[in-house]
């Protein structure tokens, strides 16, 4: 391997990450965009499911709910659920590379195991990785954001935010994504993954303010990562901005950068026993 | 080996109950799985939709005096379109990965076709299999939303057979369809061009008279629409109607062409 | 009473659309042999081996298993017979117990006369003790025997084999033979294919060669060699890989020559004669190898190719 093992700085025992080296990283996510170049096909059908929400949610449920407050004045229910399918297409879009397209490449095609033997370390990978499902995360959220602005939802020079914003929640999605699914063994286990997100997806607050849960759940949920993201991106597009969000904000990156950790440690040691 | 191989019985079991007996072994090894789709996720469903949004739905309704929803709650209202959603969701999940691996990679089927096992019999065991499921997953449902206070009459107990029928309708095609197919590649996009859509827009979470008329139309023509209007009907007590009649002929004859596909399907793969 | 054949095909023939699987061949197989088909990939073994056991439809020609015509009684041939496809096609998530029994119930075998001949087949298998162990934590030789084991469920009389021992490794193979050299003790009429001819000369009674579906010979093992090759061959190997003149003063010598890609095949009755004939003609040190005609000498005689690619 290319580091020399022996002159390690002693932060670099504490995580392999600072060993990461930018460059190498990007040839992995190289590798993930030749990958899916031809199979366009998967994502541009996975941009669709949240475009549909939106149109039953404008067409179908906004007749019913009428409208919703939202700092101070009410806006319509479009206009209130719109931001937080844009969280969760972040989040879809990077979900699903980093549990299992990951678990198939790390224990079937142990893909990892012959990258590992290259000049690139376990540092390198995770970054790679997470790197790759943010680009898709990505991809998903611009596209519904366009769909959203099409719609005449986005109604705030902010929304220009919600780019990096929603980048933030698919990488702290991902980073969290691969540090749970390394600790999977069978496929069995994986279908635990799908069974996590379900829940954010319906309880995050995004059809509904968390005002109608108990005043103990709603503390709880305030601090799941989905929130942080539905959060954020309803206050960047519709223009009510506070120093608040920044705490949103960072609660993303403090989860992001546990769950790289977390990450890198546990691919150290399952490919670098 | 004596030359009396097999023993003599009065009566055979069917064939078909062969077939089945092989799946329901299977099932026991694997049903863990299977669980959260089959039940905890339509209860997520029902608790976010029917509690949460619910609630905004129930005020605004009140406070505007509109009767969109006929007079129930939007917890009552949804309950049945989930119960039929998820019926569809539970068959084009079991219709797809899991009888292409009985095909190709376990092969189940493959050694069932060895034995006295015909193809008609492999699919209607596997039919049998799917439309117990059904029946499991309905009932558990069904009482949930007992528990929940969403149901209003004992007609309420037909939403068992609903499900199973609205189960069986996707089943048949999604099985026909699996049959030729020799890779999962077009399984996704099933998903999310055709169960995803009609999930949201078959009036499990709003009428559908909310839509514009041509895709009203083009709602109805879809089989989940029946689905959920059959199994509303069951739920909130009004059975008694020829639409509901409409909606069960509808499901029953998607549900035997979809058989009679299958079989073709079926034998074309098994016997070549 | 006159014996009749468990199987007998006439003119049997299978298409795919422009592609000749099997081109009218007619063979007849007896009670109680072992009858084998002998080919390379592609031959027609499979195919042949799937209409003989009621699975893929004959295109044309006359085929008949116990009397009775695989295109009507499909199910009712099926049920006495034991089929050990070349794939296993186990349950890996089932136990090893659970396989027997969920395919005993297939057969209608009432349940414990089932668990019966269950631990029966076990012993049988050799998996004693493993009963309970799921399938995909098995050795590829253990879950072969299992399969075996499988297809005798039903007691059959006729057993049908698709390469029972491809894929094994060698002392696997011994086993499998040996277990196939105990059922023919019993009496079971057993068909295999296979495309090592070391397979085909333990356990075939009889065999047909096959080739781009068609039989190119027929026979015993030993008529077979007999009808077709000398007594011996020897093997030359040379590193420049021209044979030319060793082939032009060797040829008189011997009945046959064969080139094949690595080697000089010399085809005859007396093998160290030709070897001390040709210390004499060529000064090289070629370590020439003296062995018996095998089933691949025939197979190479009749088709100018190896059973291996």
């Amino acid at each position: 391997m290319g580091a020399p093992a022996r002159a390690l700085p002693a932060g670099a025992r504490l995580t392999p990450l600072l060993l990461a080296r930018p460059r190498r990283a990007l040839t992995l996510v190289e590798r993930s965009v030749r990958v899916y170049k031809t199979k366009w096909i998967y994502i541009v059908s996975g941009f669709f499911e949240p475009l549909f929400y939106l149109l039953s949610i404008n067409v179908g449920l906004s007749h019913l709910v009428g409208s919703v407050e939202l700092g101070g004045h009410p806006v319509s229910y479009a206009r209130f659920v719109a931001p937080g399918l844009l969280a969760t297409s972040a989040m879809n879009g990077s979900i699903l590379d980093t549990t299992y397209n990951f678990f198939f490449k790390l224990k079937i095609a142990k893909t990892f195991q012959s990258v590992i033997a290259t000049p690139l370390g376990v540092a390198d990978i995770t970054f790679g990785e997470v790197g790759w499902a943010v680009v898709r995360g990505s991809i998903y959220s611009v596209g519904f954001l366009v769909v959203m602005a099409a719609f005449g939802l986005v109604t705030s020079p902010w929304a220009v935010l919600d780019l990096p914003a929603t980048m933030l929640v698919a990488l702290c999605f991902a980073s969290l994504g691969i540090a749970a699914s390394s600790y999977m063994r069978t496929w069995q286990d994986l279908s635990a993954v799908s069974l996590a997100v379900l829940p954010f997806f319906l309880f995050s607050g995004t059809f509904y303010p968390l005002s109608v849960y108990p005043h103990p759940v709603a503390l709880v949920i305030g601090l799941t990562p989905l929130y942080q993201g539905v959060v954020l991106c309803r206050g960047l597009t519709n223009g009510i901005v506070d120093p608040g969000l920044l705490w949103h904000a960072a609660l993303l990156v403090a989860l992001s950068l546990a769950g790289l950790a977390i990450a890198a440690r546990r691919l150290g040691r399952l490919l670098t026993p | 080996m004596s030359a009396l191989s097999l023993p003599r019985r009065d009566r055979a079991t069917p064939l078909w109950s062969r077939a089945l007996f092989g799946l329901l072994v299977q099932y026991r090894r694997t049903w863990r799985s299977s669980v959260e789709m089959n039940f905890i996720y339509p209860v997520l469903y029902l608790s976010a939709m029917g509690i949460g949004l619910g609630g905004l739905v129930n005020r605004h309704l009140a406070a505007s005096h509109a009767a969109a929803l006929g007079g129930v709650s939007y917890l009552a209202f949804i309950a049945p379109g989930i119960l039929a959603s998820s019926a569809m969701q539970i068959s084009t999940q079991e219709g797809t990965w899991p009888i292409l691996g009985r095909f190709k990679w376990e092969r189940t089927y493959l050694a069932m076709a060895q034995t006295p096992l015909r193809a008609k019999d492999i699919l209607t065991g596997q039919l049998a299999f799917v439309a117990l499921r059904q029946l499991m997953t309905s009932a558990v449902f069904v009482v949930m939303m007992w528990a929940f206070g969403a149901l209003t009459s004992p007609e309420a107990l037909v939403a068992l057979p609903v499900g199973v029928l609205v189960g069986l309708a996707f089943a048949t095609p999604c099985i026909a369809f699996t049959a030729t197919q020799e890779t999962d590649a077009g399984f996704p996009t099933i998903h999310r061009l055709i169960v995803i859509p009609l999930f949201l827009f078959s009036g499990s979470f709003f009428p559908i008279t909310q839509l514009p008329r041509p895709l009203q139309l083009l709602a109805m023509a879809t089989p989940l629409y029946h689905g959920v209007a059959l199994a509303r009907a069951a739920t909130l007590g009004h059975l008694a109607t020829s639409a509901s009649v409409g909606h069960a002929g509808y499901l029953l004859a998607l549900a035997l062409f979809g058989a009679l596909v299958a079989r073709r399907t079926f034998e074309r793969r098994l016997v070549r | 009473m006159a014996r009749s054949p468990v199987v007998s095909a006439r003119a049997l023939s299978k298409r795919f659309g422009d592609f000749v699987a099997v081109d009218a061949i007619d063979f007849d197989i007896w009670p109680g042999e072992v009858f084998g088909f002998l080919g390379p990939n592609g031959a027609g073994k499979s195919s042949t081996m799937r209409m003989i056991g009621c699975m893929s439809p004959p295109t044309s020609g006359e085929l008949r298993v116990r009397g009775l015509d695989p295109a009507t009684d499909g199910p009712e041939i099926r049920a006495h017979l034991g089929v050990v496809p070349q794939d296993d096609a186990l349950d890996d998530q089932l136990t090893v117990f659970d396989n027997l029994r969920v395919y005993a119930r297939y057969f209608d075998i009432p349940r414990r006369e089932a668990r019966a001949r269950a631990a029966e087949l076990l012993s049988f298998a050799q998996l004693e003790g493993r009963g309970d162990d799921r399938v995909d934590q098995l050795s590829g030789g253990m879950r072969r025997r299992l399969t075996i084991a499988r297809a005798l469920i039903s007691r059959p009389e006729l057993v049908i084999m698709d390469e029972p021992s491809t894929g094994l490794d060698p002392q696997a193979r011994h086993l499998v033979w040996e277990r196939l050299h105990r059922l023919k003790r019993e009496g079971v009429t057993q068909i295999v294919t296979t495309h090592y001819m070391d397979e085909a000369e333990q356990l075939c009674d009889r065999l047909v060669v096959m080739d781009h579906g068609r039989i190119v010979a027929s026979g015993s093992p030993r008529e077979l060699i007999r009808a077709h090759v000398s007594r011996e061959v020897v093997e030359i190997r040379v590193e420049d890989g021209d044979y030319r003149s060793l082939i032009e003063e060797l040829a008189p010598l011997a009945e046959r020559t064969e080139q094949l890609a690595d080697r000089l095949c010399c085809y005859v009755a007396d093998g160290d004669a030709l070897v001390a004939a040709l210390s004499k003609i060529d000064p090289r040190d070629l370590h020439p190898l003296v062995r018996r005609a095998s089933l691949e000498d025939v197979f190479l005689a009749l088709t100018g190719r190896t059973l291996v690619d």
